[in-house]
Formats: structure tokens, C-alpha cells, sequence
């Protein structure tokens, strides 16, 4: 496949190898958190842990669009899908992520009109095509898909079309990394910062981590090769004692980002005070919701909702898996009382999730 | 460890042939229904009647839409009932077929179906012997199910099974795929991808047979429908006690396959298909059953894919192309397009 084959070529991943394995330090360990979900599900997909010596140690991040949604929110979702007017739109896998009373994917067969939707452009298209039926689009998701969700907005405005709306979950990538850089016990060495947020937002939102945090930084697609070049990459600046945000995914993302998908976003958007982060707590202005403008198209202000809070199950450490502080594995549920067909905690939900995806796929590494 | 039914309601996991209907299937008609015929859990229940061993299977058709690229629910219906019967190394005798009609559908449409089932029986060798038909309510069925019922007889001496895989056996597949899926999914309108894709629907009882020539060294045969090969092979290690270990490298896969997946964020090891075998041959059978497949014209794609191990247990592993491993699990539920 073009595109595809190019950046999976096992000959240049053993290269990459050779040479992490040259730029490790013997027995000392280097702790890489990958921020985004569609790296911690590249690495185990491909194996990539098994490209790269024990000195370096894959830390997966919060960065599962589905997985820190709250379950109040789910409840939230749930409840505006069972409205009878309601067609209520979601991508996939949001379906079975389970919140306090059950899925989506529950909700629906149990009656309500729940559909799985590629992007909010069909969701507005279904709006168009029943205009006696109230839709609503479960808008999730960083700044990656929060323009597609904006240009959405926009146009469902240009054309008038009054039954389509947004229940605006979206969220931003700086303040989790910023909670879990100030979080007690840290023990991260760099970061490998997401790919396509950053096509978005650019490279200057991460300065922040090598300027008050020392950190190095670098931003990264998401296929395995390009991984292992973060992995290069941030290990050179390790060695020769530098601390820069580093651009790997040059072939897309440019240090500005992209002007009109931020100038999109707020148009129609603004940040929330606080917002509740499952696994991590409340973070504030780490998310964002509709301007008053887009009251109309806004799910939130439309509807009533329940707001419950739920609080995240005891035994469930999602919040220390996010964090870093431990690994899938070591969670007192994994993989017994917490398994993809049962997830307890988000992490096991979406194949992007640390859990998910490494008891789906990466369950040949654990140590014994 | 067996995934378990705790599901008050039905969801559409349940049917989409991974471990939540297995669950299903395990847990709640097993249980019920629990007999030694069906306790096997085959694609077809064996049966000795006369001194004769039977193969006796049924499946149900609900895809939509009910035509699409390379073929249509009627052929469909015929040909993934010959396969149950062909994996189970037996020759198709006949077939039934229940209809369940939508009120308001067009009759000219289901003569046309009627007629395409009756091409791949022909095609296939083997009678449509019974029938019934039902009409339901606007609004209560898809446009039209269909079920077939399916008899055939295992000849002598074929004896399959995942008792009998060791490790060191080959794995072959006899094409590319996740074809029909993805054909199909494609062809439901929804993704806006135009990709020239067609399902793989054929029967592949003559490839069967021809790998059944070499005897005892055809351990296990399966076609890989619903829930993909992974799930064929998953089924296989937990039964055997075995590991497979997949080469991806070597997996037969269309570029149009891999490009629709990969934009998805679909595994294509998880995609159904509707024209293919798997096989388990001894290690000194390997090369001879792949030619054997390649000789025929269903089965010019075929393609060794990996072998059996004694570890890890019960685990369908995979050494990907990239140069890493990894485990290759059953999916929960239907695979979910993933958002980024």
C-alpha cells in the first residue's frame, strides 16, 4: 500500500534499532511517555517494544480521546439518546464505553436511536434528511477532531438547519500533560507529543514542557517507523544534554499549525473553567464547550441533561496507568475483573486505550 | 479463560462472532440445549446414521444491502452453507432454504435472488430439496433473511479436528483476505471511499476436497466468515491447546483491503469472509497442499501463513512485518472504526 508500506519497512526498523540500542544508556532506564492513544495502539500493533532495549520504557499517556471521557458524560449521552425525538450520532467507539447505567450500545438495544457516524458532516446530513427528528452529535475528541466538529457547527448555520446540535465534550491536549507534570513521583524522561493534534495546534503548546519542566519533546506521526525515530530522536537530546520541542512529523505539522481550523475553533468555541477527566480528576480549562453564539446548535443548552457525576470505580487505577505511575498490568483488575467484553476502567474500553491495547496485543511482553 | 454471558440485554456484539456470541452461544444455548451432537460446536454437527457419517449445519443471512459487489444474499446463502459442509470434510448432499420476507417487497427482486441461489447450487452440486417462506410486517425485517439448512456426507477415513493439529503443522490460506467484508461495507454508502472491491462469496468444497486427497495430513480445515480469520484461529488454539503463530508478512491481503482498513482503523484479520479456507496440514504435506489449492482457480492466491506451536498456549501470536510480535486476541464485539 502507498503510504502505508513506506513507513513499516522492517529493514529501516532494525536500523532504528541498531541504533536506539547504540544511544542507551546500559542500565539506565529512560521512561518515553507517548502522549496519544494512536501511538500507544501503533507501538503494540507492530510490536515496537520489542524493537527497542529494556533501557527504554513506553509510558502511555492520556491521550485516548474515549478513554478520559467521564461517565457522567456517558450518563449524559445516554440520556439524551433516550429522548424520543432524539437520533443520537457517535463515533464507534464511544458505543460501548460504559458509563454509570450502561453503554451506548445498552441504550440502544434497549430501544434508542443511536448511530454510528465517520464524522459530523453526516451527522448534520442526517439532520438535513429527518427534519421532524432532533439529532445530536457526541462530539469528542482533542483538537483533532474538534475543527471537523466546528466546521460543522458553521455550516449547519449557513444553511439554518435547527434540529442538528453538539454535546460538546472536546478537549485539549496542554493541561493533562501539564497535570501530569506537576503530579507527585514523576518519573518521565521526555515526551513522544502527538501527530495529529499538533497538524492542528502546531509545536509552540508543548514549549512549555522543555521550558518550565525540562523536558524534551518530540512530535510525532503515527506510523512504527516514525516512533522509533521519536525514540532516536529524544535520546540524542538526552545524550548531548539538550531540551527542544522537535518536530519528527515535518511532512504535516508546521510550528503555527493550522490557522483556519484554529480560527474555526474559536468561532465557535471556548474554554470550559474545569472539566472532569476520567482517571485524572478535574483540570481546569483543559476542555472546551460552545460560545452562546452557537446556543442554538449547542446539545447542552438545548436539552436538559442529568449532570451526574460518577465517581470512577475503587479498584479501577486508570488514573495511574494515565499518569504514568504504573503499568497496565500491574492494576489490581487488569485482564480479571477488567477486560475489553468488561471494562471497569476507560483504559480497557477503546483499542487505543494503555489497557486495551496492551491486552489485546501486547500480552506476549509482560514480564513474569 | 471462556468469556462470559452477563449481559441482560442482546446487543449487537452478541452477533457479531466474537467473544460476546460466543459467550452467547456457550452460555446460554449450549446450556439449554446441551446434547452431543451439538456440544462439539463444529461448523457442522456429525452424525452416524446407517453406518454413514452426516454433516448436518445451518446459518441464517441478514446482510445488507442484500446485493452487493460479487454477489448477493441468495448466493450467499447457498455458498456459506456448502463451506460449513466442506470444512467438515464432507460432500454436500442438500440444502434447505427458509425465506423471511419484508410486506412491499418487490417480487422481480426476490425471483432475481431465487435465481442467483439457484446458480451457485448448480455451481456448487447440490439441490435446494425444502423450503418454507414467511412475510412479516413493513418495518420488521430487513428486506429479507434467509436460512439455509445443510446436509452432506463425510466420506471415509476423513477425519478432522483440532484434536488432531500438533504443533509444527503448516497453516495455509486458500486467498486474500477480509474481501467480502470489506466489499461489503463499502457498499452500504456510509464511508464516501471509492474503492473497487468484490465480496469473495464462493463455495470452496472442491478446494476441500482436493487438500482431502493427502489424508491424514489435513488436520483441521474452517472457513473464515464472521469474525475473520483471527477469530477462525482463535477458536482453534483455545481448542487445541496450541499456539498459531501468524508470519504477516505472508498474509494474502488486496491493497484496497489494506487501504480501507487502515483508514478505518479496522484489523483486517477480523473481517469476514465468504469464499476462503483455512487449513492445518502436517509440515511435510505443506507444499503439496499449496499447490494443490493454487491449482484450482479459487485458490491461486493461497498462500502459507504461519504454523503451530506448543506456545503460547491456547494464543493466536503474530511476527509483523515491522520486525516486533504481537498477540492476536478475539475481538469483543464488532471492530468499532476507531475516531483518530
Amino acid at each position: 500500500m502507498r503510504y502505508v508500506d513506506e513507513f513499516r519497512d522492517g529493514e529501516l526498523a532494525q536500523k532504528l534499532s541498531r541504533e536506539i540500542e547504540a544511544l542507551a544508556e546500559p542500565g539506565r532506564v529512560v521512561k518515553l511517555m507517548e502522549v496519544c492513544g494512536g501511538h500507544t495502539h501503533a507501538i503494540y500493533k507492530h510490536g515496537v517494544e520489542q524493537l527497542v532495549p529494556d533501557e527504554v520504557d513506553f509510558v502511555h499517556g492520556p491521550g485516548c480521546p474515549v478513554c478520559v471521557i467521564p461517565m457522567g458524560r456517558v450518563d449524559d449521552a445516554i440520556a439524551l439518546a433516550e429522548r424520543p425525538e432524539v437520533i443520537f450520532t457517535t463515533f464507534g467507539d464511544m458505543m460501548r464505553v460504559p458509563g454509570g447505567r450502561g453503554s451506548l450500545l445498552e441504550a440502544k438495544a434497549r430501544g434508542a436511536d443511536v448511530r454510528m457516524v465517520y464524522s459530523p458532516l453526516d451527522a448534520l446530513e442526517l439532520a438535513r434528511r429527518n427534519p421532524d427528528r432532533e439529532v445530536v452529535f457526541f462530539a469528542i475528541g482533542f483538537e483533532t477532531t474538534a475543527p471537523a466538529t466546528a466546521l460543522t457547527l458553521l455550516r449547519a448555520r449557513a444553511e439554518g438547519v435547527s434540529n442538528f446540535s453538539a454535546f460538546c465534550n472536546h478537549v485539549t491536549i496542554g493541561p493533562p500533560l501539564r497535570a501530569i507534570l506537576d503530579s507527585p513521583g514523576l518519573q518521565l524522561d521526555a515526551f513522544i507529543a502527538p501527530g495529529h493534534v499538533s497538524t492542528v495546534i502546531g509545536t509552540r503548546p508543548y514549549d512549555f514542557i522543555v521550558e518550565e519542566y525540562g523536558r524534551p519533546v518530540v512530535v510525532t506521526a503515527f506510523e512504527p517507523l516514525d516512533i522509533l525515530q521519536a525514540v532516536v530522536m529524544l535520546l540524542r537530546q538526552l545524550r548531548d544534554g539538550r531540551c527542544e520541542v522537535e518536530n519528527q512529523y515535518t511532512r504535516v505539522v508546521r510550528r503555527d499549525g493550522n490557522p483556519r481550523a484554529l480560527a474555526a475553533l474559536e468561532e465557535t468555541m471556548e474554554l470550559r473553567d474545569t472539566f472532569e477527566w476520567r482517571g485524572l480528576g478535574w483540570i481546569e480549562e483543559s476542555a472546551l464547550r460552545l460560545r452562546p453564539d452557537f446556543a442554538e446548535w449547542d446539545a447542552e443548552a438545548r436539552f436538559e441533561l442529568p449532570g451526574g457525576r460518577v465517581e470512577d470505580p475503587k479498584a479501577c487505577q486508570c488514573g495511574e496507568v494515565l499518569i504514568g505511575a504504573i503499568k497496565p498490568w500491574e492494576c489490581k483488575v487488569f485482564g480479571t475483573a477488567c477486560t475489553p467484553e468488561r471494562p471497569i476502567g476507560t483504559c480497557m474500553v477503546s483499542s487505543e486505550g494503555a489497557c486495551a491495547a496492551y491486552y489485546n496485543y501486547g500480552r506476549l511482553t509482560v514480564p513474569a | 479463560m471462556r468469556p462470559r454471558l452477563k449481559d441482560e440485554l442482546i446487543t449487537l456484539a452478541h452477533g457479531a462472532g466474537g467473544k460476546a456470541t460466543r459467550a452467547l452461544v456457550e452460555q446460554l444455548f449450549l446450556e439449554e440445549l446441551s446434547n452431543p451432537l451439538l456440544e462439539p460446536l463444529g461448523d457442522s454437527a456429525l452424525l452416524e446414521l446407517n453406518g454413514s457419517r452426516i454433516a448436518f449445519t445451518t446459518d441464517s443471512y441478514v446482510v445488507k444491502p442484500i446485493v452487493f459487489p460479487g454477489g448477493d444474499i441468495g448466493e450467499l446463502a447457498v455458498n456459506g452453507t456448502v463451506n460449513d459442509l466442506a470444512v467438515a470434510g464432507a460432500r454436500p448432499v442438500a440444502l434447505s432454504a427458509g425465506f423471511v420476507i419484508e410486506e412491499g417487497f418487490e417480487v422481480a427482486r426476490l425471483r432475481e435472488l431465487a435465481a442467483s441461489m439457484a446458480g451457485a447450487a448448480r455451481r456448487a452440486g447440490v439441490p435446494v430439496a425444502a423450503g418454507d417462506t414467511k412475510v412479516v410486517e413493513r418495518g420488521k425485517a430487513d428486506g429479507l433473511y434467509v436460512t439455509t439448512a445443510g446436509l452432506g456426507v463425510v466420506p471415509a477415513g476423513v477425519e478432522l479436528g483440532a484434536s488432531r493439529v500438533r504443533a509444527g503443522d503448516r497453516v495455509l490460506v486458500s486467498g486474500t483476505l477480509g474481501d467480502h467484508g470489506m466489499a461489503v461495507m463499502i457498499a452500504r454508502g456510509e464511508l464516501q471511499l471509492e474503492v473497487e472491491l468484490e465480496s469473495d462469496t464462493a463455495p470452496v468444497h472442491e478446494l476441500a476436497a482436493s487438500l482431502l486427497e493427502l489424508g491424514g495430513a489435513v488436520r483441521w480445515l474452517r472457513d473464515p466468515t464472521r469474525g475473520g480469520l483471527a477469530t477462525a484461529l482463535n477458536e482453534l488454539a483455545q481448542e487445541a491447546g496450541l499456539a498459531v503463530a501468524l508470519d504477516e508478512e505472508s498474509l494474502p491481503l488486496r491493497r484496497a483491503v489494506i487501504g480501507a482498513c487502515e483508514i478505518l482503523g479496522i484489523d483486517p484479520l477480523y473481517v469476514a469472509n465468504e469464499g476462503k479456507l483455512v487449513a492445518v496440514v502436517a509440515p511435510e504435506a505443506a507444499e503439496d497442499a499449496l499447490a494443490r489449492l493454487r491449482a484450482h482457480e479459487l485458490g491461486v492466491e493461497a498462500a502459507l501463513i504461519g504454523e503451530i506451536r506448543a506456545e503460547p498456549e491456547g494464543l493466536v501470536v503474530l511476527d509483523t512485518a515491522f520486525g516486533g510480535g504481537r498477540i492476536v486476541d478475539m475481538l469483543v464485539g464488532d471492530p468499532l472504526p476507531r475516531i483518530c
